[in-house]
């Protein structure tokens, strides 16, 4: 028997391209000579006293199910980080949900939240998950552009001009992969004011918001007036404790909309890995000082790689957040996947195309600084060297 | 400037260049940093960290508790002071608890260090009592592991 797609697959898979990233990845794998600055997780392994914490939980037979909200243990944790650091207080019991990372918990948000033919607003150059996660939830994404002239951070008035009567919700992600972007308090404002006004749903996917640089602040929107009762708070162990592998995140969200995704996750994931909840708990009691030590490290990497792009002449601006720099490469006349497949041929590094992101992200490169330093500077002055000599045929 | 003297801690031999493009400073105020932290004794020197078992394997280490008796004015600094200064004992420490010194001693052979421990130092006016323990096997020194295990495969390209 042969297998016909249009037959025999939902018509909302079949909606869904596949994504840019897998392109790109098909043509690195295999090759060992890469230099790769194309990856979205931190070059570290996870500080040694998280991954003993979950060897001894391993050891002592901890092997069962957790509550389907996860370890009240590790919720209590989260709502005290989550307090302390961010200024916003969540019910353990009722209004934090663990998952098994983020991408998880968007997808239970979206399913909990939308109706056929419900808009959804995201912002562009952004991670690969938001469109599909909302198409697979039969959503409308609606892609509005964080543009390089704002050094890729949103305007309200970007987002003001896509609502209609059938936006229900917004995902918002700052500081921003692919780019590195954050977004002005004031234009963050603006963006509450007209979720109230509209009444919609904020998603904040908030996994980067401890890695800021040069002083950047960070507000999380559901600090603002008004913004509690409608906003699903989004964070995750990943990548500010290099935790990728464990698979483990969390939501906080008032106990509505925490029971509605509750419901999805018990179905579907009935609860989160018990040995990444364990060692998601020892990070948030005595990770912070390894997760300082990395995240020095990265802003020396990023000093590094500005000040490289700067002396090559490559347009690049500074990055207040994550571990990526989005460099600007429309003067050689390149397209994105043009400028990386051939990077990639001639140079041997890998750097994901701008336009695997969202279209707008076209022209540029998304460059990741979290690789060893060494690396990178190779890397780096790789990349200078074929930027020169594209732009000077 | 902690932020400098973290990365002359991993590695003293970068440039004031490789520095500088770390740091996002210039160059001519990392070597002004630089010489500020030499001159007024941060930086006490430059040192390789090498792999004894391996370049000497001869050699021995012995970490030797030492009890002495305080002395009215200088405390232990005086006696401390003394033993430090030969050349085999390459650290030596003020302790809390049951004894007062702990003093790294390396000598060539096993003879060599309880030569300097019988005839030296237990017999300098002062020393109560010693206890010496020799060094079997290095697993870490320095802030390096001994045997450190390849970094684990990444994928090449992720979102």
């Amino acid at each position: 028997m042969s297998l016909d797609p249009k037959r025999h697959l939902s018509r909302q898979i079949q909606q869904i391209p596949r994504s840019g990233i897998r392109d790109f990845f098909e043509l690195v794998i295999g090759r060992d000579d890469v230099i790769s600055l194309g990856v979205g997780e931190p070059d570290f392994s996870s500080p040694w006293h998280i991954r003993e914490a979950a060897i001894y939980s391993l050891e002592r037979g901890e092997t069962s199910y957790t509550s389907n909200l996860g370890l009240l243990s590790l919720r209590q944790e989260i709502s005290s980080y989550v307090e302390r650091q961010f200024g916003m207080r969540y019910d353990p019991k009722s209004e934090i949900l663990i998952t098994v990372g983020v991408s998880e918990a968007i997808d239970l948000a979206f399913r909990a939240l939308l109706n056929p033919g419900d808009e959804v607003i995201y912002h562009e150059p952004c991670y690969v998950s938001y469109n599909p996660s909302i198409t697979l939830a039969y959503g409308l994404p609606v892609a509005v552009s964080a543009t390089p002239e704002d050094d890729f951070a949103l305007r309200a008035s970007t987002v003001e001009s896509a609502i209609t009567p059938k936006t229900r919700a917004l995902i918002l992600n700052f500081p921003t992969n692919p780019t590195g972007a954050v977004i002005e308090r004031r234009e963050l404002e603006g963006i509450a004011e007209l979720a109230v006004q509209h009444d919609l749903i904020v998603l904040s996917d908030e996994i980067y918001s401890e890695l800021r640089y040069d002083g950047a602040e960070h507000t999380s929107i559901a600090t603002l007036p008004g913004m509690k009762d409608r906003t699903i708070f989004l964070h995750g162990f990943s990548k500010y404790h290099a935790m990728t592998g464990f698979r483990i995140g969390y939501s906080c969200a008032p106990g509505i909309l925490t029971e509605a995704m509750m419901k999805i996750h018990q179905y579907s994931m009935l609860c989160a890995p018990i040995t990444s909840q364990v060692a998601a708990t020892e990070a948030l009691r005595n990770g912070a000082q390894a997760a300082r030590q990395m995240h020095q490290t990265y802003t020396t990497r990023r000093n590094l790689l500005l000040t490289r792009f700067r002396k090559a002449g490559i347009p690049c601006f500074a990055p207040g957040g994550a571990f990526y720099a989005f460099p600007d490469i429309r003067a050689t006349g390149m397209t994105s996947q043009g400028f990386a497949r051939e990077l990639l041929e001639e140079e041997a590094v890998a750097c994901v195309p701008g336009d695997a992101f969202g279209p707008t992200g076209d022209g540029f490169l998304r460059c990741c600084y979290a690789a060893n330093t060494e690396a990178l500077k190779e890397a780096l002055d790789r990349i200078c060297r074929f930027y020169s000599k594209k732009i000077r045929p | 400037m902690s932020q400098l003297l973290d990365l002359l801690q991993k590695d003293a031999r970068k440039t004031n260049a490789e520095l500088a493009e770390l740091l996002g400073l210039d160059e001519a105020a990392v070597s002004q940093e630089i010489a500020q932290l030499e001159q007024d004794g941060t930086i006490m020197g430059y040192t390789a960290i090498i792999d004894r078992e391996q370049h000497q394997p001869n050699k021995v280490t012995a970490m030797i508790e030492v009890r002495l008796s305080p002395e009215r004015g200088g405390g232990f600094d005086r006696l401390a002071n003394r033993i430090a200064a030969f050349p085999q004992v390459k650290s030596c420490f003020l302790m809390s608890g049951s004894y007062d010194l702990l003093t790294i001693v390396e000598g060539e052979d096993l003879r060599e260090v309880a030569r300097f421990v019988s005839e030296t130092l237990s017999t300098m006016n002062g020393i109560l009592s010693t206890a010496t323990h020799f060094q079997l096997k290095t697993y870490k020194a320095n802030g390096l592991l001994r045997s450190s295990q390849p970094d684990p495969d990444r994928l090449p390209v992720s979102p």
